[in-house]
């Protein structure tokens, strides 16, 4: 039976591994790990990489994508004062109304609007991407295999002349970790110094895709820094309380253990 | 014996215990119960369950609060439960992982049974309880999964309701009746809230009777011998209580790990994407709780004698569950405990790894070699129980079992002692 044990789970190693060969081979690879501030029990978001990432986002990302999650009053929780938010506010135009005359009319954004966005709706946008729909991105991070390495090396890495066996579609752009590696969306981050950081830090590729990266973390898991502090405590705790329970419970149990002991029942 | 309470109870709890023997009833089966004194930590298993179960009825009765059962809402609803509703953020990756500590919990507690030969007699009735628990904790976690209504929720929904379209003649009309119109929508959603919120308490008036069941022969033990006098057996409180306490810690920090550091890790990606009914994902796969199930019903590539391959799929799923409810009569040993039973053991242990391997199955795209792995895992599932435990229990010789559970664990001297 021993060796019917081993046999059965050898065949399965065996069998299991073949099919994780094949489809490695037709899937794009597995994007590379990058340092993120966040990770690990202790991560917090980086305060001046979500303000960045931010400014990435509006000066390039939202021509195209929305992030409907988010309120501008979210903004106060990367740093920016009321009066910054009212200011980035204000820069968009909402539709409100009916007014007392029956009529919608347009006034700029309060801290209490959603992000702005770009589009009236999901047609206009098509109509205005070849036909492709850009995503809503308020939860990309967490609504893709990979996370955060996948859309950092989606937009940072991954755009790359077709290889010549591949024949590209219209309007289509090739992108080495894009399943399939067709994507309608051009190369978002084209050069070094393509916008200018408002803290004066170097707007290189790899460093506005990995600020902006970090903004969508945030988008998508704003309350991360609040989860990891309070995780921390709660399981402080609970390892002290399991400590006191093992403690007791050996204590408890210590009369029923050895030959001496009489049935127990009478102490409590 | 242990305290009865009379001396230390108030007028007013004699006045009702007297009426409605409620206090008498708790002191009752918590004091005086008596319980194996050799119970291991795979014990602890069903008290966790218990407690889940309640974790699992609180944060979902305050996310019901805040939820919408609406297609055009759903979504955006749970999302601002997650950044604008105090702690939403908590409620939700607790309930959302409760639900897989829950499947963890309960697969054990059942492991345990089938290793220790809970379900012999007299705990058959027990046993089937338990499997009518497991029942409705499924379509219960099937039917939440759906609310959030992302692509998994829509696409499993999909696939697990049309699942009955394989039942012959009555099939679309039953399908139609599920989903209450003539495709996933609104109506959808509605009732499988609904029902979503109701079967939770089934499941506590079904866990009542388990408990009921449990406490007319008490638990049985790692060495599936009964109690044979006081030696045998200590008062459940305080002994076990702490126990369980000490164990319902580690669990709480395992739980934590997973609510405050990897809470999406056990979810699928996809379903932080809202439902389109137009773009199906590339792979639907249910969480991984129903992933051995599901390899089963994609197990069946062939039709037999006529029989489409769907409909045998889903026989054979319901009849992998339903088949737990005769293993007490399947098993022909006498012996429980898997201890004293050489060769169950060994088939034991190749029934969790089948199961593994099932899992891993159902968590894959059929093809290639998943396909053969998963019907080879499916055949051995039902071998298992339908030839193994009959046959094993036939002619195996099991080893010889101590003469008591004091005597074992206390060794020979210490059996005489208990007198009270």
């Amino acid at each position: 039976m021993p060796r019917l044990t081993t046999a059965f789970a050898a065949a399965l190693t065996l069998a299991l591994g073949c099919t994780g060969i094949a489809r490695a081979q037709e899937e794009a690879p597995p994007p590379p790990h990058q340092q993120w501030s966040f990770e690990g029990v202790f991560g917090t978001y980086d305060e001046a990489a979500l303000q960045r990432g931010f400014q990435v986002y509006k000066e390039v990302c939202s021509a195209c994508h929305p992030v409907k999650h988010l309120y501008y009053r979210d903004l106060t929780e990367i740093g920016y004062t009321d009066d910054q938010v009212k200011g980035v506010a204000a820069q968009s135009q909402v539709t409100d109304g009916p007014n007392d005359q029956g009529e919608l009319y347009q006034r700029p954004g309060r801290p209490s609007d959603p992000f702005a966005a770009p589009f009236a709706n999901d047609q206009a946008a098509r109509a205005a991407n070849n036909g492709a729909l850009p995503p809503d991105l308020s939860l990309i991070v967490k609504a893709r295999e990979g996370g955060v390495d996948y859309v950092y090396a989606l937009i940072g890495l991954g755009f790359k002349d077709a290889p010549a066996n591949v024949k590209l579609n219209p309007n289509m752009n090739y992108n080495e970790y894009f399943p399939g590696h067709q994507i309608g969306m051009p190369p978002p981050l084209t050069a070094d110094g393509q916008l200018t950081f408002a803290d004066g830090t170097k707007a290189t590729i790899p460093q506005m895709a990995h600020d902006v990266v970090t903004f969508l973390a945030w988008a998508s898991e704003p309350n991360l820094n609040e989860r990891h502090r309070m995780g921390a405590k709660v399981i402080l705790f609970l390892v002290i309380a399991a400590g006191i329970f093992y403690a007791a419970k050996r204590k408890i149990w210590a009369d029923l253990h050895g030959h001496s002991s009489t049935v127990p029942g009478e102490d409590d | 014996m242990p305290v009865t309470g009379t001396g230390r109870t108030s007028r007013i709890i004699r006045w009702i215990d007297y009426r409605l023997p409620f206090v008498a009833t708790v002191e009752h089966e918590l004091y005086e119960y008596p319980t194996p004194r050799n119970l291991n930590y795979w014990w602890n298993f069903g008290s966790l369950a218990g407690i889940i179960l309640v974790i699992m009825i609180v944060s979902g009765i305050v996310l019901a609060m805040h939820y919408t059962p609406n297609t055009t809402l759903a979504f955006d609803s749970v999302e601002r439960i997650m950044r604008d509703v105090n702690y939403g953020w908590l409620l939700r990756y607790i309930h959302m992982n409760g639900a897989s500590m829950f499947f963890v919990i309960v697969y054990i507690h059942i492991f345990r049974g089938l290793y220790y030969g809970s379900y012999k007699y007299p705990r058959e009735l027990l046993w089937m309880l338990g499997v009518v628990i497991l029942l409705l904790m499924m379509a219960t976690a099937f039917m939440g999964y759906v609310l959030p209504w992302g692509q998994m929720s829509y696409w499993g929904a999909t696939v697990i309701t049309n699942l009955f379209s394989a039942i012959p003649v009555f099939g679309q009309k039953i399908v139609t009746l599920l989903w209450g119109g003539f495709t996933v929508g609104n109506p959808t959603l509605n009732r499988f809230f609904s029902l979503h919120y109701l079967l939770p308490f089934v499941i506590v008036a079904v866990v009542g009777l388990h408990l009921i069941a449990l406490h007319s022969h008490g638990s049985n033990n790692p060495l599936g011998i009964d109690s044979k006098g006081p030696q045998d057996s200590i008062p459940f409180h305080p002994y076990y209580t702490i126990k369980d306490m000490f164990g319902l810690m580690v669990f709480l920090i395992i739980f934590s790990i997973f609510v405050f550091f990897m809470p999406n890790l056990l979810g699928d990606p996809q379903n932080y994407i809202p439902a389109n009914p137009l773009q199906t994902p590339p792979d639907i796969a249910p969480e991984w709780y129903f992933r051995p199930f599901y390899a089963i019903l994609r197990s069946m590539t062939f039709n037999v004698l006529g029989i489409p391959s769907k409909l045998i799929g889903v026989i054979l799923m319901f009849a992998s569950i339903l088949l737990l409810f005769v293993v007490p009569w399947l098993d022909t040993s006498r012996v429980r405990s898997a201890t004293f039973r050489p060769i169950y053991k060994k088939i034991y242990w190749l029934l969790v790894l089948d199961v593994v391997a099932l899992g891993y199955v159902g968590a894959r795209p059929p093809v290639g070699s998943t396909v053969v792995i998963g019907q080879i895992a499916t055949f051995y599932y039902f071998f298992h129980f339908l030839i193994l435990i009959p046959l094993v229990g036939k002619i195996e010789r099991p080893r010889p079992l101590p003469t008591s559970i004091g005597a074992a664990v206390l060794g020979s001297t210490a059996v005489a002692a208990g007198d009270d």
